[in-house]
């Protein structure tokens, strides 16, 4: 039986000839990540190994994006246990308040993952650098600490799902509706302990920012990773930050797959979950009348520039409907200083939204845009499981920049295609 | 090992959210955490939950983020064991490198009733429900998981050398 991308990438990094599904192996890792909440406790951790450097100064990345700038003393102080340890340890790639930006969005835009590498972050949305041809996955605060020190870590080699895509999308459709779909068809344990291996034809019609919207929320179906074919497109954009030279891994022809999924992406339409959880995928066919109090755009699911220009674009010359809170939260400072380049900022705060600068913050319910009992948000983050952006009685509903932008118009759950009909 | 406890038990996707929310990732302390644990489920699981308790759970436990303060917390809440049909793999990997027992057991997770008394023998593959009178068995954890757990977690395996 051949390999799929995954298993190929696992064996190069296990000094294997070939792995099998089920088999555990200990992988070498060309980049180990960590941010200001899951850090500390793997500095903690690292500090019981007795060592007085990390595997390789180069390959460590420490981002502080949760509760930066400092929503409280006990942030302050997390952030504080982290500048101290990337000092102490001399890292180079350490990410603080002025250079910072949300770590999936920010590691590729810096150039620190290319194709065929091994990547592991203590943080879920780690999975997103498959959209690069990588092997990424999230892991714990352990794991971290041991990887810092040895540069490697386990794994259970995975069996995989295939996607097959065909088709193009539709207007005002992007990457956010393809994965609310799927994650929809298959549920939020569809593809646990499995990768989901992007590929087909389809692959074509998709950006690198659709690309890294459907990778990232590959942990949704309970999947390890995401993983997409890697063609011109990604060489570009691997090239143009930066990164090292790729190594491209193609499935095998006779690759073992234990389910294929095909999405036309032709069909696809303007999809959203409702609380709370991820597979409650709905169309705009079954969604009704649903009033919304707040709109969330960014996070490292849809921050991208590509995604405040699709808000843009629905919100441009409208005002955003009484009574209703809208925060735009650009990914990285990159993306903020190229939104108010392109004049995104403009168009945001003349339509009655804030603007701020880059936070995961409400995403996960740290601050920045927390609901109150009994409120509803469109977000177009990845989680919308009870209490994620607030109080446990407030509900969250994902959607992508576009339909999130037409909600913020209108004041209830709204699709793209009503609002630029 | 042997863990034996009373049962607590949950139904499926009990995300880390609820096992430990967000707002209080601002610490890492166990005790602290453990405080918290599960407060947007179950209200009453901090005050009820005793040392040694058995928590059983349906489909895809643990999913979400990749907060290792999520096994932290229910390990430092006094959870002897958790027995799920199915866990999310990062929590599953967690509570194996931080030591909380966990074993996939769908039968027993389904089974098993709240409140019962559930003895379990995990080098064995055994699970007691004393109350119930039923016994289950489960697959032995494979032998690199048996090293880590034996070694007393990840980082102890690393330090004593175990696992270069
Ligand atoms: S934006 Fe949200 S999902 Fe992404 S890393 Fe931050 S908290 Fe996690």
């Amino acid at each position: 039986m051949g390999m799929t991308m995954t298993q190929k990438i696992l064996a190069a990094h296990a000094g294997a000839e070939s792995v099998r599904a089920g088999e555990l192996i200990l992988a070498s890792l060309d980049l180990v990540l960590g941010n200001d909440i899951t850090s500390p406790v793997a500095i903690r951790e690292f500090a019981k190994l007795g060592k007085d450097s990390v595997f390789d100064n180069n390959k460590v990345a420490m981002v502080m994006d949760h509760f930066v700038p400092n929503k409280d003393i006990k942030a302050a102080e997390q952030c504080k246990v982290c500048r101290g340890f990337c000092a102490d340890m001399d890292i180079t790639h350490f990410y603080d308040v002025g250079d910072m930006g949300i770590e999936h969005a920010l590691l590729p835009e810096k150039g620190l993952v290319t194709a065929g590498d091994a990547v592991i972050g203590a943080d879920s949305h780690t999975c997103t650098y498959g959209a690069l041809g990588a092997f990424s996955t999230g892991v714990g605060s352990t794991d971290m600490a041991c990887a810092m020190a040895i540069g490697k870590a386990w794994f259970k080699v995975p069996s995989a799902m295939r996607v097959e895509l065909t088709g193009a999308l539709r207007p005002y459709v992007s990457g956010k509706d393809v994965i609310l779909q799927i994650i929809g068809k298959i549920g939020v344990d569809g593809a646990l302990y499995r990768s989901m291996e992007f590929g087909g034809e389809g692959l074509s019609s998709l950006t690198m920012a659709d690309r890294f919207t459907i990778a990232n929320m590959a942990i949704e179906a309970g999947a390890k990773n995401g993983i997409f074919e890697v063609d011109e497109l990604t060489l570009g954009y691997i090239r143009g930050h930066g990164a090292d030279e790729p190594k491209v891994y193609a499935p095998d022809a006779d690759a073992d797959y234990d389910e294929v999924l095909h999405i036309d992406l032709s069909e696809t339409e303007p999809t959203v979950a409702f609380p709370h959880l991820p597979e409650n995928a709905r169309t705009f066919a079954d969604i009704g009348d649903v009033k919304i109090d707040q709109v969330v755009i960014g996070s490292c699911t849809n921050g991208r520039l590509e995604d405040l220009q699709a808000a843009a674009e629905i919100m441009r010359g409208r005002h955003v409907a009484k009574g209703v809170r809208v925060i735009v939260i650009p990914a990285t400072q990159r993306v903020y200083l190229e939104a108010m380049e392109l004049g995104l900022l403009k168009v945001f705060i003349e339509s009655g939204a804030v603007v701020s600068t880059p936070t995961c913050g409400p995403c996960l319910g740290g601050y920045m845009g927390i609901l109150a009992e009994g409120e509803r948000a469109v977000t177009t983050t990845n989680r919308n499981f009870v209490g994620r952006m607030g109080h446990p009685k407030s509900e969250v509903y994902l959607a992508s920049p576009a339909t999130a932008a037409a909600s913020a118009l209108t004041g209830r759950i709204t699709s793209p295609w009503e609002v630029m009909a | 090992m042997k863990y034996s406890g009373n049962v607590i038990k949950y139904g499926d996707n009990v995300d880390t959210d609820v096992i430990i929310p967000a707002r209080y990732l601002n610490t890492s302390e166990p005790s602290e955490l453990a405080a918290h644990c599960m407060e947007d489920l179950d209200k009453t699981f901090t005050a009820r939950v005793k040392q040694g308790d058995i928590i059983t759970a349906g489909l895809n436990f643990g999913c979400g983020s990749s907060r290792e303060h999520a096994p932290i917390a229910i390990k430092a809440s006094g959870v002897s064991l958790v027995i799920a049909k199915s866990f999310a793999r990062i929590f599953y990997r967690n509570a194996i490198n931080i030591g909380l027992a966990i074993v996939e057991c769908p039968e027993a997770a389904e089974e098993i009733r709240e409140g019962d008394i559930v003895e379990a023998d995990l080098d064995n593959g055994i699970i007691r429900d004393l109350t119930a009178g039923k016994v289950y068995n489960t697959a032995p954890f494979p032998e690199f998981v048996q090293k880590i757990i034996g070694n007393g977690g990840l980082i102890a395996s690393i330090a004593n050398g175990a696992v270069k």
